[in-house]
């Protein structure tokens, strides 16, 4: 996928008519489209539940990171990687 | 078959009325009276059965949804069962305070459709004068609801020209997708084909508008292209395969595979007025008719391709053949192949017809 260069400053959030569900028939989360469903895996769905225009993808890789005890700079490479495919998808803006 | 995945998508045809008359309409061509319609009760027990079975996004269509006077209340309950809900419209029939009601009852996203963007070219087809500007104040009812919206476009020989300005339009509109599906041809649309069927070169330059307007906008506009069937290699799955993902109930309370699985004769169809839709799904004569490769006769079965594209369309391939089960003349593979590349040129190089239009007990 082509990225989209984001800076770790910018605050995402799902774009219009995007919604995340729980899809209890397959037992995952899921992100509704227009015409489009995304099976989520479990990181996917923590990091999109964050995504409300408010945290700051710093803010959403730091919280992550110290939740699982993982490497920031780590996390916060693999949580831009997830994002700028969204975003390039027309997911999350 | 108790392993049987449950479907993803259902099709709510509520109702076969609209004040609009497309000559590539998908309704079947004998259509349903108002009096036949499945009333509120049943469709919100139908909504809560299907949310139970694992379908995850509802699409309200028609017809004209919104020519039902309790759309608001369906929409409401299909948000409160978990349903991603899609309204499928033509906006003439929905003012500001009403689509303002749906967004309040949880409505997801609106599909509009546009017959052209040019006014003139929108009144033919449509057969109804004035309905573009109708439509473009709609879609700023939509947007000001802060509700997401699909600017949906079908070309045909008579707008295939029109193409760079249906993109503009959904760049103006604030739309975050835009579907241009070609016309496919069976139904109204096969009785119209002369009249509709584009050139194989107008196609190209189509195809080659969308491509690069698709790259230059990712991340702003979402571009969906539906190619036109007919000159096509190879055919598109069904419906993502006859009984897979989708369910259609009519707006009398049938359920079908496909919109069009009604001219398909032999096939035993349901009613949700007297089975639930898990049963339907899974027993349902008409659904399990064409599920899977078993039913497929050569060169479909046992080619590599047939869980890809499950053979093609089964409507079609009546249509063109006179045997559902063949293989649907789009593969090159089909026997029939020469003959709808041949029909197919016939069709666009004919002087057009005029339309013959899609009503109600006409
Ligand atoms: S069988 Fe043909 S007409 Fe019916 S849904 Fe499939 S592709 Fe469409
Ligand atoms: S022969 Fe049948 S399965 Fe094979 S590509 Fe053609 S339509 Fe698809």
């Amino acid at each position: 996928m082509t990225g989209f260069a984001l800076s770790p400053d910018h605050r995402p959030r799902l774009k219009r008519g995007v919604k995340l569900a729980r899809d209890a028939a397959r037992n995952t989360d899921i992100l509704n489209a227009p015409e489009r469903i995304v099976v989520l895996d479990e990181i996917a769905a923590e990091i999109l539940k964050s995504c409300d225009g408010n945290n700051s993808i710093a803010m959403i890789a730091a919280s992550l990171a110290a939740a699982h005890a993982e490497d920031e700079a780590v996390v916060c490479a693999d949580v831009m990687e997830l994002l700028s495919d969204l975003v390039a998808q027309g997911f999350v803006e | 078959m108790s392993t049987l995945p449950p479907p993803m998508g259902l099709l709510a045809e509520l109702t076969h009325r609209c004040p609009l008359q497309c000559p590539y309409c998908s309704n079947p061509l004998e259509l349903k009276r108002a009096s036949e319609e499945l009333d509120t009760a049943s469709w919100q027990r139908v909504f809560g059965e299907a949310a139970r079975l694992g379908i995850l996004q509802l699409h309200l269509s028609g017809g004209e949804p919104a020519a039902r006077a309790d759309l608001e209340t369906l929409v409401a309950s299909a948000s409160a069962a978990g349903l991603y809900t899609n309204l499928i419209t033509s906006g003439l029939m929905l003012d500001e305070s009403r689509i303002r009601a749906l967004a309040a009852a949880g409505l997801d996203h609106v599909q509009l459709s546009f017959q052209d963007v040019d006014a003139t070219g929108a009144d033919h087809v449509s057969g109804l004068k004035g309905s573009l500007a109708r439509k473009l104040a709609f879609a700023g009812h939509v947007r000001d609801a802060g509700l997401a919206l699909t600017v949906n476009a079908v070309v045909h020989r008579q707008n295939i020209a029109r193409v760079p300005q249906i993109i503009a339009l959904a760049l103006a509109l604030e739309a975050g997708r835009l579907e241009i599906a070609h016309v496919q041809y069976y139904g109204w649309a096969f009785a119209n084909r002369d009249a509709l069927l584009p050139a194989r070169a107008e196609v190209d330059e189509a195809t080659a508008i969308v491509t690069a307007a698709r790259e230059q906008l990712k991340g702003r506009l979402v571009i969906d292209y539906v190619t036109p069937d007919w000159y096509g290699a190879r055919p598109k799955p069904c419906m993502g395969g006859w009984g897979r993902q989708v369910m259609v109930v009519t707006p009398n309370g049938e359920v079908w595979p496909c919109h069009a699985a009604s001219t398909i004769p032999g096939l035993i169809f349901d009613n949700v007025r007297a089975k639930p839709l898990a049963e339907i799904w899974q027993h349902n004569h008409a659904f399990n008719a064409f599920r899977g490769t078993q039913w497929m006769t050569e060169p479909c079965q046992g080619c590599e391709h047939a869980e890809r594209d499950w053979g093609g369309c089964r409507c079609q391939a009546l249509a063109l053949t006179g045997n559902a089960a063949a293989t649907d003349p789009v593969c090159e593979l089909s026997p029939a192949h020469g003959a709808l590349a041949e029909m197919a040129r016939d069709a666009a190089t004919a002087s057009p017809p005029p339309f013959r239009y899609r009503r109600i007990g006409g």
